[in-house]
Parts: C-alpha cells; structure tokens; sequence
C-alpha cells in the first residue's frame, strides 16, 4: 500500500524517454484537457478586456484614435492614480498586518471550535461587504448622527469631524472594514498548513519562539504574507461602489474617475478616455501581480510542497 | 451517511438548482410569444395612434404586450411613483422599473447594452443634453395631445418632447437650522459639513443647474461662472460644503441638512421628513431662477412598442400631468391644462413661489459653462 | 531546556498554553468588538431615526409588511434575494466544475500552463466591474438570442469570473497541502480512471480547500453589485439600494439582516460539511493529515 513516505513526482522520469510522436499526442492530450477552462475565460474575461483595449483607442464614431490617451496624459491623472495607489497600499499593509494578527489568533483555535466557525464565516461576509450598504453602515457609524459620534460626545466629550468619512482617514477606516477580513480567509489555510511538528522539533534542537518564527515558519509564511498584501492591494485598487458613495462629488481615485466618464451626462465623448484609465489600472495591477510572481518564485527556494 | 448516498445528495443538489434557474428564467420571460425586438412590427414604426388605427386599437395592443421597461424613475422623483401605479391601475399592464437612479447617460447605455434583448427600456426621461446628442436612438411619435404642446417644446418630427421642469430651489432643515433666506448664511459654521449639490456639476444635470442657480443668484451670468465658483469656493473654505452622493439616506441620517435640488425632489423628501417630525423648507434665492425640461423618447428598439407608445399617451394626458404637478413639477402642458380648466387647482398651489422667469441656458451656453466646470470643478472645492 | 510535553499540568508547555490561550481571546473578542460595530450601528439606525432620535420599528413592520411607500412593495426585494440565491449555487457549481478539473490537470499533466493558469485566473482582480461590463454587454446581448434568455440567473457566466482569483487562491492553497501526484499515481496503480482520481481521491482530500472557495464565492455573488447594476439586472444588491433610495431605515434593516444571515448560512454549512466528513471515513492510498487539527483540543503552535 502506498504511503505518503514515498518520494514524489520524479517517478515517472525514471521510465524510458517515450518516441516522439506519442510525446507530441500525449502534449496535445494535456492541452485538451485545459480546453474548457481557458475557453470559458476567453469568452467572459479576455474577449471583454480585448474590447476594452480596443475602446481606449476608438473615438464615439468607432474611428481610431488617441484622444483618450490625450486626455489621459494630465497631472489629473497622475494624481488620481497616486491616491488610489497609496490608498491601497496603506490599506493593504493595514489589513495585512492586522488581518494577519487576527488570523493567527484563530489559526490557534482548535478547527471545530465553533468560535472559530463563526468568525471565519462572518469574515467572509464582511470581505465581501461593500458598495452603498457598506458606506451607509459608517454613516451610521462615524457620520454625523453616527452611534460612535454620540457615544464618544457623551462619553468623551470629544467631537468626531464631520467630515471624517469623506477624508482620506475616514477612506482608510472603511477600506480596512473589507481588507482585514480578507486578509483572514485568505491567510488562515495557509497558517493551518504550519505544523505542530515544526514547532516541536525547533524546540528539541533548542530553538526559542522567535527563533521559530525567524528561521521556520517566517521563510515559510513569507510569500503567502506577500502574496496576500498584493491580493489585498489589487482589491483596494479596483474597489469603488463604496468611495462612490462616500465622496461622489470628486473623482479622487481611478474607478471614480472612470465611472464618472462613463457617467457624464455633459460631455458624451469621455469613453475612449475611460477605458485608457482602465488600461492604466490593469497595467498598475499586472505590475503588482507580477512582482508577486517574482517573489514567489524566490521564495519557492524556502517551501515545495508540504510534505 | 456513506460515499454513495453523499454524492448522491448532492447530484440531487445540482439537479435541484439547475430546474430552480430553469424555472427562474421561465418564470423572468414572461412575454414567450414576442421575440426579442418586440411584438407586432406595426407597433414598432406607429408614428401616431391613428397608424394602428386609434387609441383604441393602441390600447388592445398594449395589453397584449403586457409589459413596460422603463429606466431612471425614482418613485420620489416628480411624483413617478403614482405615475407608475396609475399607468399599470388604468391598463394594467406591468411596469418593470429598472435602474431608478441611473443618470441620462447612463439610460442609453443600458439601451445599448441590452440592444436587441427584452430587457432594453422602452422608453427614456432624459437632459436635455444627453436627448439632444442621442436622437439615433429614438423613434418619432406624436401622441395625441401634441398640437397643444407649445413648438418650442418639442421636435417637430417626434423623436422628443419636453415634458417637465421644475425650479432649482434650495432645501433645508427648518427644525434644525430654523429660517434661511439667502445664500450668504450658508457659509455660517452651523452649517458645517451640511450644503450639498445632487451630484457633480460638470457631469450631473440637477447639479449643473443647481451651480446655475447659485451663479445667477450671486450676480453671474450663463456666460460668466466666475461669482458661482467663488461662492462655492467660499463654502469649501468654510467646511460647510459636503460632496457625498444626496439620498433619502443620507437626508435621514443628518449629514446633508441643506440640498440644492429641483423643486419637485424637494417635495418628496418634505412629505417624508414631516412623515417623521421634520420641518423641511424649500426657497428660491432671489436671482437665481433657474428651469430646465427633462425630454421623453421612444426607443428606436423597444421591446414593448405598443406598451411604450401608449405610456407617451398616458403622460400627455390631463391625469399623468396633473400627477407631475402633484409631486412638485411644472408639465409642459400646464398652460393648455389651464385653459381646459383640467388643472388641478390645489396642486397647482403647491409649486414654489417664484419672483423672477426662470431662465433655460441654450446649448451653447450649457456647452461652454460645462467645460469650464469641468476644468475648475475639483480644484474650486478642494 | 526541558522538552515540551503534550499534556497540561504546571509544566511549561502548559503555561504556555493557557498565556496563549488568554491572548487569543483577548485578540480575537477586540477584534469581533471592532468589526461588530459598524452592523450593530445598522441595527440601531433601523430603529432610531437620527434626525429626531425618535425610537420605533416601523421599518421592521414594513418589511413584514411588504412595502416601504403606497407604491413601492418589496417584492422586488424578495425576488432580487432569490435570483441571487440561485446564482450562489450556480456559480459555486460552474466555479468547482470548471477550476478544480483544470488545476488537477495542470498538477498531473501540464505543469507548464501552472503559470499561465495563475496568471488567467488573477486577472480579474485587474479589471474594474465597469469595464468588464463594456465587454460583458456585447455577450450577453448574445446570449439573450439563445434559448438561454436574458434571465438575470445567467450572470452567474460572469461570476465565475469575479471570484476566479479568491477561488484560485483557496483551491491553490488546498491543492499545494496534498500530494497529489502521488494520490493520482496510487489510485492509477490501482485502476481508477481519471474521474475517479478527481472524485474518489482529490475531492475528499481538498474538502476544506473546496467549501472555503465556495463560502467565498457565495459571498461574493451575495455582494455583487456593480456588474448586476450596468447590465440592468436585478440581483439582491441591486434591490437594496433601490429600497435604500426610498427607505434608508428598512435598508439598513435588511442589510443587517443579509449580513447575520449569510453569516449564519455559512457557519451552518460548515458545520454540517465537518459532520458529513467526520462520520465518512474513505478509504484508500490517503496520507495523514496533519496541519489541520482533528484533535479535539489541538495545540498547535
């Protein structure tokens, strides 16, 4: 009976180089398989970018053009994607480093508590928690007939600024609302995968907890810690349902920006523009995803597979 | 329960679920009889009732099409809640409201989007902006009541017509702030955090005219913006200027107590607020009036074009109109209702009172007052 | 250095564990406490209305009652709930039919499309709802002309898409705790064809990985507005803010009641998932799994 002892994955080469032509069937077989899944993805995902792609160089009559990168080469813009980029990244690091905490936290708790059966489900939600409904609960919150505003004036005698929610504080406040839940669900499986034994042997060979976590679990845990600020940070990024709606008067981040050229009832002919600042944001988050994939593959010395 | 029965569950499951969204895409087309670009063809190029062979035959046609897209209508906006439910009362046919707080632009898009399919909207509340560039979009029909409309309200060939206005006004909460007249008080700390515009100037049309209003009443001109942007300016620099989104929601929870709106939204959220206790009050600054008609249209692909030729009757007569004056809107058929005696005298009295005409800007001017918004907009307020 | 022992008692392990203990409770209570705030003040607004301070329950009343003005009901609310519902489990099963097969594939048969396959799947994250939907409009336009309709259940097609990268990320992290190849090669020693390796062997072993894909799936087809919005569908999130626009208390109302009930739907699953796994026992070439605790009082760090 075969056991989780033996080693893995170089079996096969053992066996004799096959002829070419059954390499070639058994490549086109593999290929086949991928079939259905990248034939969806080309329909709903990169049919609908490569239209976007193409729209960023048409004008309203369908004609080519580069008036949208022309309206796009403005400090404007460089300034709207330097605020949604630094939102996002303090957001980012914010959730990551409290998320990161929590997860931690419940990662101690046996898997069955229910405790920890709840937290994890309303993590869940919350993650996903956005748009008019989340911005309404903060105005129930921190607005200005919020119940912390109440509370912190009668208690505290303090006045929270009205205006807090449309600030770039309050922005941070209500991002994180989604972000660190996030970072949970997302870093928990990973932290599941640490195991008791790693510990214990650290331990035998006269190790401390610091030592552990500098020289075991940290190189280990280090990608995903990274992988998991990227996801966070392209979430940040294209989130926009709920800084719509707390600050709808201007455009200061990406998404507002585009949804107010599609949205313009004064000026028709802002799409093409729109759909080059779309182009800008996937250029910005394939960089991040990118940089993740670099770091994962340095980090890849550190971790296979678990064994 | 053993590997068997469980991956016999849940084939159960997925079965289950896959007849649930059959059921659910049957139980959605509820029309099986028309096909995508709408039900008899006869309908779709009507240009008068009297192509289908009367009002009455419209009406049987209508009925037999059963159903009305229409996008961009607020229950609370003119009134078009009753509007809805007295069309669906007298015909009974099913109005399916989508996208209520859509904008102009936004109706043609979804037109577009949804080309072709029966959820397109059969017919568009529009800017007059937004009507003016998409007239490719539209059909031509001349309901009955078209020669009493006045020509300057209306396309001579039918593909749009005026058919509300109101007056830019600016409402507050009387209970809180007690009275206000001018906008010079807006700038007083108690106001802090509390003056808004419904949207943004440069791309929203209530907003736009509201920026009009405050100009016009602080001495500019549709040509000169300059003392708008600085009283705006001034606001911003006083704290007391909000750029979060209006809604009933934020009216409610007190983070917007002074809205600059048309008269007719104002009047919705005064019946809501004295619902709850709360004294909302509407005035006109003086100088500063400032009217602007929204335009109806058909859809050039309707899926229902019956239904939606006859919802263009049903607005042009005397009860839809008087609705709209109801809810706080001026209808353009107004004066004919007058001489008619079919006004509703009561309603009537309830439009704000008004010193000075109001004024339109033309095309031009909007054009050009847009523009420079849209360059000085964000860094007046920031 | 004494060496750790598993058992309680006064040694330092057991220290250890209860300082441990007390401070994951410490973190996790101020933790739940922040994240209950904004929903309790969702609670409270449904029930005071902040102008007056005037405390009642008219907005619960209208929602038993089914309508928020003289013209507006909430059935569209009760019908935008449902549509979404069976978008859930639409999405969920066309997310696990299409992802899952496909990593297995590339684990076993073509590791070199692993990248590519990351790649694909993390797009999504880079393209804002509102342009996805210039794109998604034409293809839907299509779809309408199909037997399929333009039923709004169809949005699950772009759902799928939506959640690829969180999904990806939970099946990934599921799939990298196995060693799958030398499952698959074990169950095809043992004559299991390529269906049975997926559903005899990869499934079992991933269930924590495939039901936290699938919560998170749900939850974000539960939460998914925009798309809905731009293709003038009419989904769960849509209906709210429509109810929000004439009602802000009945809103707040019914988002507190979708948060604490998605909430308690996801917890229920899950505790009826680890039932169903605990009582079955597969059998066949499966390694212990340790790393994710079965003992009842797990210690782990």
């Amino acid at each position: 009976m075969v056991t989780a002892t033996v080693p893995v994955g170089r079996a096969h080469t053992a066996r004799p180089a096959a002829p070419a032509r059954s390499r070639a069937v058994a490549r086109l077989r593999a290929g086949a398989g991928l079939a259905p899944f990248f034939g969806y993805t080309a329909v709903f995902l990169l049919l609908p970018t490569l239209i976007v792609v193409d729209g960023a160089f048409r004008g309203a009559d369908g004609a080519l053009t580069l008036d949208g990168l022309r309206d796009a080469a403005t400090a404007r813009t460089a300034q709207v994607f330097w605020t949604s980029t630094w939102l996002s990244a303090v957001t980012a690091a914010i959730g990551t480093v409290v998320g990161g905490v929590l997860a931690y936290a419940l990662s101690t708790a046996p898997v069955t508590s229910v405790p920890r059966k709840v937290l994890t489900g309303f993590s869940s939600v919350l993650a996903q928690f956005g748009g008019v409904m989340l911005a309404f609960a903060f105005i129930a919150t921190l607005g200005t007939n919020g119940m912390v505003t109440r509370l912190v004036y009668e208690q505290l005698g303090l006045q929270v600024p009205p205006d807090l929610l449309s600030s770039m504080t309050g922005l941070v406040v209500v991002y994180a609302y989604f972000q660190v839940p996030l970072m949970i669900i997302v870093f928990l499986p990973a932290l599941d995968r640490l195991r008791p034994q790693w510990r214990e042997a650290t331990a035998v060979m006269g190790g401390t907890t610091a030592q552990f976590w500098r020289r075991v679990a940290g190189p280990i845990l280090l990608p995903q810690v990274l992988g998991a600020f990227l996801l966070l940070f392209a979430n940040a990024f294209s989130a926009f349902a709920t800084a719509a709606a707390l600050i709808s008067q201007q455009t200061v981040l990406v998404p507002m920006a585009i949804e107010s050229a599609i949205r313009n009832e004064n000026n028709t002919g802002m799409d093409s523009y729109a759909q080059v600042l779309a182009l800008g944001m996937v250029v910005v988050v394939a960089l991040v995803m990118g940089a993740h994939a670099l770091l994962l593959r340095r980090a890849a010395r550190w971790t296979k597979d678990a064994r | 329960m053993s590997v068997h029965s469980r991956w016999t569950a849940t084939a159960l499951a997925a079965t289950m679920t896959l007849a649930l969204a059959a059921c659910g895409t049957g139980a959605a087309a509820d029309t099986p009889a028309t096909s995508a670009s709408g039900g008899t063809s006869k309908a779709a190029t009507a240009t008068t009732a009297a192509d289908l062979g009367g009002l009455d035959a419209l009406v049987a046609a209508a009925k037999a099409e059963g159903q009305i897209n229409v996008i961009a209508l607020p229950d609370d906006w003119a009134n078009y809640g009753a509007v809805k439910a007295g069309f669906q009362k007298k015909y009974g046919i099913t109005v399916n409201s989508i996208l209520p707080d859509a904008s102009s632009k936004e109706e043609i898009a979804a037109a577009e989007a949804n080309k072709g399919t029966d959820q397109a909207p059969d017919v568009f509340d529009l800017g007059t902006n937004v009507a003016l560039e998409s007239t490719a979009y539209f059909a031509p029909y001349k309901v009955e009541t078209w020669e009493k409309i006045p020509a300057e309200n209306k396309d001579a060939s039918g593909l749009w017509v005026n058919d509300y206005t109101g007056i830019m006004s600016v409402g507050y909460n009387a209970t809180k702030y007690g009275e206000i007249t001018s906008l010079d008080q807006l700038t007083d700390e108690k106001f802090r955090g509390a003056v808004a515009l419904n949207g943004k100037p440069a791309e929203a049309g209530a907003a736009f005219n509201g920026f009009l209003m405050t100009n016009a009443a602080k001495g500019g001109t549709f040509d000169d913006l300059q003392p708008g942007l600085d009283f705006f300016a001034s606001l911003a620099e006083a704290g007391t200027l909000n750029v979060k989104d209006v809604t009933a929601g934020t009216v409610d929870a007190g983070e917007h107590g002074v809205v600059m709106d048309w008269s007719y939204n104002q009047l919705s959220t005064q019946a809501r607020l004295a619902d709850k206790g709360v004294e909302w009050k509407v005035f006109v600054p003086e100088g500063g009036e400032i009217a602007s008609f929204y335009n109806q249209a058909i859809n050039k692909d309707a899926p229902h074009p019956a239904a939606a030729r006859l919802w263009q009757e049903y607005l042009f007569s005397a009860e839809a109109q008087n609705l709209w004056l109801a809810g706080g809107a001026r209808p353009v058929l107004f004066d004919a209702l007058e001489a008619d005696g079919t006004l509703d005298a009561a309603a009537a009295g309830s439009l704000p009172e008004v010193s000075g005409t109001p004024q339109t800007p033309t095309i031009e001017q909007a054009e050009k007052a847009n523009a420079v918004l849209a360059q000085s907009w964000e860094s007046t307020v920031s | 250095m004494t060496a750790p022992t598993l058992t309680g008692g006064t040694s330092h392990a057991g220290r250890a564990r209860r300082r441990q203990a007390v401070l994951r409770r410490t973190v996790l209570s101020v933790g739940t406490v922040a994240m209950l705030v904004p929903v309790v003040a969702l609670l409270e607004y449904s029930v005071r209305f902040p102008l007056t301070g005037a405390v009642d329950l008219s907005a619960w009343r209208k929602i038993v009652a089914g309508r928020t003005t003289e013209y507006q009901s909430l059935a569209p609310l009760w019908s935008g709930l449902t549509s979404s519902l069976v978008m859930c489990a639409l999405t969920v099963a066309i997310m696990l039919g299409l992802l899952l097969p496909t990593m297995v594939w590339v684990r076993l048969r073509a590791p070199r499309a692993a990248r590519t396959l990351e790649l694909v799947c993390l797009l999504p994250l880079s393209i804002p709802a509102v342009v996805l939907v210039v794109g998604l409009a034409p293809v839907y336009r299509f779809l309408a002309g199909t037997p399929l309709g333009s039923s709004t259940v169809w949005l699950s097609f772009a759902y799928v898409i939506l959640v690829l990268p969180f999904a990806f990320r939970a099946l990934d992290a599921g799939l990298r705790a196995i060693d799958l190849v030398t499952l698959a090669e074990a169950a095809r020693t043992l004559g299991g064809g390529w269906s049975r390796i997926l559903l005899r062997v990869v499934v079992p072993n991933l269930r924590p990985a495939i039901v936290s894909s699938s919560f998170v799936t749900v939850a974000v087809v539960l939460g998914e507005f925009t798309v809905a919005r731009l293709l003038a569908r009419e989904n769960l999130q849509t209906a709210l803010f429509q109810v929000n626009l004439s009602d802000s208390q009945v809103a707040a109302a019914m988002a507190f009641v979708l948060l604490t009930g998605t909430t308690a739907l996801l917890v229920t699953l899950e505790l009826l998932a680890t039932r169903t796994a605990r009582t079955a026992r597969p059998r066949g070439a499966e390694p212990s799994r340790s790393g994710v605790g079965r003992e009842p009082r797990g210690d782990h760090r």
